[in-house]
């Protein structure tokens, strides 16, 4: 529980400072009182960014650590069973038709590769692991191949729009739509931290978990959906924001361990004050201009990334 | 009866075997490679399904058991547990628990159950190390006292000296044999002389058929072992006065 609290405790440390932190400086007393323009550039410009991307980085890393636990395969990410490229196919396409916002399309294309995958990879009654993992890498690879497609016919606006989507980034939206986001995430996330000790006996395997009373199918079924939903929702809205939810579960394992009771909380508060930093950084380190915040973590990641292949090689031999 | 097959079927694995096993004792599954030996222990920890015939647990279908009910009476050792995550030993063990709490966290009794059941397998020491970090016997250890952890009346091993010393090995099949006072335990094994030394009753398979089952005095004999087998074997008087098979490559 202690790993919770403290975990909790540093959200909101982070939650409180990130708003005040900007190109332009704002303050509180003024914004409070609705003196403009600290109060406008406090409630439409910086808070829906800090809501954003809590919502974003809590829903990245839980979904990290279930599909990791799933397919047990330390190297997954919520990217890698196809769903948030099915949302970027959706999101060129409507840059590529011209239309004004990319939201809804990279919905459909989120949804539209869920329901292959799951159909792909139900045999009868049976789901596994392993089917979803092939699947999902090879819709990952066919929906890479159609954004190549429609790059190269897009006009140069357009290719410009695409290269920025793909980038990755936090912007202030409505808060109507951080409600109906909030609405849906935090239900989910939820559900999935319930069957904490289910996952537990999932993530060392299926016959392990089968042979103690848990309806494998039933939990990958669920497992990826829920996990697909959190995925699809979050990139239709910052596009694909890479290496969250592969370093925050990363990093809490190597910290707290592997149980999923203490695992899955603590990912789903550090994972939303890590984007939060992540996001600020990019809004603080080269103003006024945002670094999108994908690249950010991408630069961050990558190289913690083979930091952990390294340090996973050496206890291999141990 | 506990386990009852009629005609019990699986894809290529099993042909129409039928048997029927008590509520306690040490039955050993052996057989040469692929007969089938790990498909029927499968089958009967409810994992290989759908199967052609009928297989009863306690008077009731297989399939038609509810799953965790199922699962907190007959617990399951595979033959080998790999884990990617750093889970301790300790907590693998209490993962044993799950089909009896059901909730979020173990009782004190759970406690004392995974605490006691790592005691028993020599593995108590082991409690706070990293699983992956383990060796393959240690692992071994772990693996049997999870299932040991979930107070089974039905204990069913797949190789469980594989990784084994001797000591171990020696150790271990005197646990099983214990254990088969009160409940049953069925473990499949390559080592003919652990079977007869003791079990209560030797299944052979051979491709997927059931080619001997009796006691292993009966079972385990020169003729048999040579037919199922194809390896030449003389019968000397051995520890404890037992029966002790004496294997030979000549002539094969």
């Amino acid at each position: 529980m202690g790993a919770v609290a403290i975990s909790a405790l540093i959200l909101i440390v982070v939650t409180l400072i990130a708003p005040l932190l900007g190109s332009t400086h704002i303050d509180l007393g003024q914004a409070f009182a609705g003196v403009s323009p600290d109060h406008e550039i406090f409630y439409y410009a910086r808070l829906p960014r800090v809501l954003l991307a809590m919502l974003a980085g809590a829903a990245l890393s839980i979904t990290g650590v279930i599909f990791q636990c799933m397919l047990r395969d330390p190297l997954a990410e919520p990217y890698t069973l196809g769903v948030s490229s099915g949302a970027a196919v959706g999101a060129v396409l409507a840059i590529c038709l011209g239309f004004s916002s990319t939201g809804f399309a990279s919905l459909i294309g989120a949804g539209l590769v869920l329901m292959i995958v799951v159909a792909m990879s139900m045999d009868g009654r049976r789901m596994s692991g392993f089917t979803l993992l092939l699947t999902g890498v090879t819709m990952n690879s066919i929906a890479f191949a159609v954004i190549l497609f429609l790059h190269s016919i897009a006009s140069f606006s357009q290719s410009f729009a695409i290269s920025r989507w793909l980038m990755g980034g936090v912007d202030s939206v409505p808060y109507s739509t951080l409600a109906w986001l909030a609405a849906i995430v935090i239900p989910v996330m939820i559900a999935l931290t319930l069957r904490a000790p289910q996952w537990n006996l999932i993530a060392v395997g299926e016959e392990w978990a089968a042979s103690r009373g848990v309806s494998t199918t039933a939990m990958t079924a669920f497992g990826y959906v829920a996990g697909s939903i959190l995925t699809g929702l979050v990139t239709s809205l910052t596009g694909p924001i890479g290496f969250v939810g592969l370093i925050v579960p990363h990093a809490l394992r190597l910290r707290f361990g592997a149980d999923h009771r203490t695992l899955i909380p603590c990912s789903i508060l550090l994972g939303a004050a890590f984007l939060v930093v992540c996001d600020t950084l990019s809004r603080t380190v080269n103003p006024p201009t945002d670094i999108p915040v994908g690249v950010l973590t991408a630069m961050g990641g990558g190289p913690f990334f083979l930091w952990l292949l390294r340090s996973k090689r050496k206890s291999l031999w141990m | 009866m506990s386990f009852s097959a009629k005609q019990l079927s699986y894809h290529y694995g099993l042909h129409q075997a039928n048997f029927e096993f008590p509520h306690t004792g040490l039955i050993s599954l052996a057989g040469p490679n692929g007969a089938g030996k790990s498909t029927l222990l499968g089958i009967l920890a409810g994992l290989r399904a759908p199967y052609r015939g009928s297989i009863t647990y306690r008077g009731r279908e297989l399939r038609q058991w509810p799953r965790r009910d199922f699962a907190s009476d007959v617990a399951y050792v595979p033959q080998a547990v790999h884990i990617e995550f750093p889970f301790t030993a300790g907590e693998v063990v209490l993962m044993g628990r799950t089909p009896r709490t059901g909730g979020w966290y173990e009782s004190a009794h759970d406690r004392t159950a995974a605490e006691q059941a790592m005691s028993i397998t020599d593995c108590l020491a082991l409690r706070d190390r990293d699983f992956r970090a383990l060796s393959g016997g240690e692992r071994q250890r772990v693996i049997v006292a999870a299932a040991l952890a979930q107070e089974p009346k039905t204990l069913l091993l797949d190789e469980p000296a594989t990784h084994l010393d001797l000591k171990h090995q020696l150790s271990l099949y005197r646990l099983l044999a214990r254990l088969s006072r009160t409940i049953l335990v069925v473990a499949v094994t390559h080592d003919l002389n652990l079977a007869m030394q003791y079990s209560d009753r030797v299944v052979i398979l051979e491709d997927g058929r059931i080619a001997g089952d009796g006691a292993p005095g009966e079972v385990l004999n020169s003729a048999s072992i040579e037919s199922v087998f194809g390896v030449r074997t003389t019968i000397h008087s051995g520890p404890e006065g037992r029966p002790w098979l004496v294997y030979g490559m000549d002539g094969v």
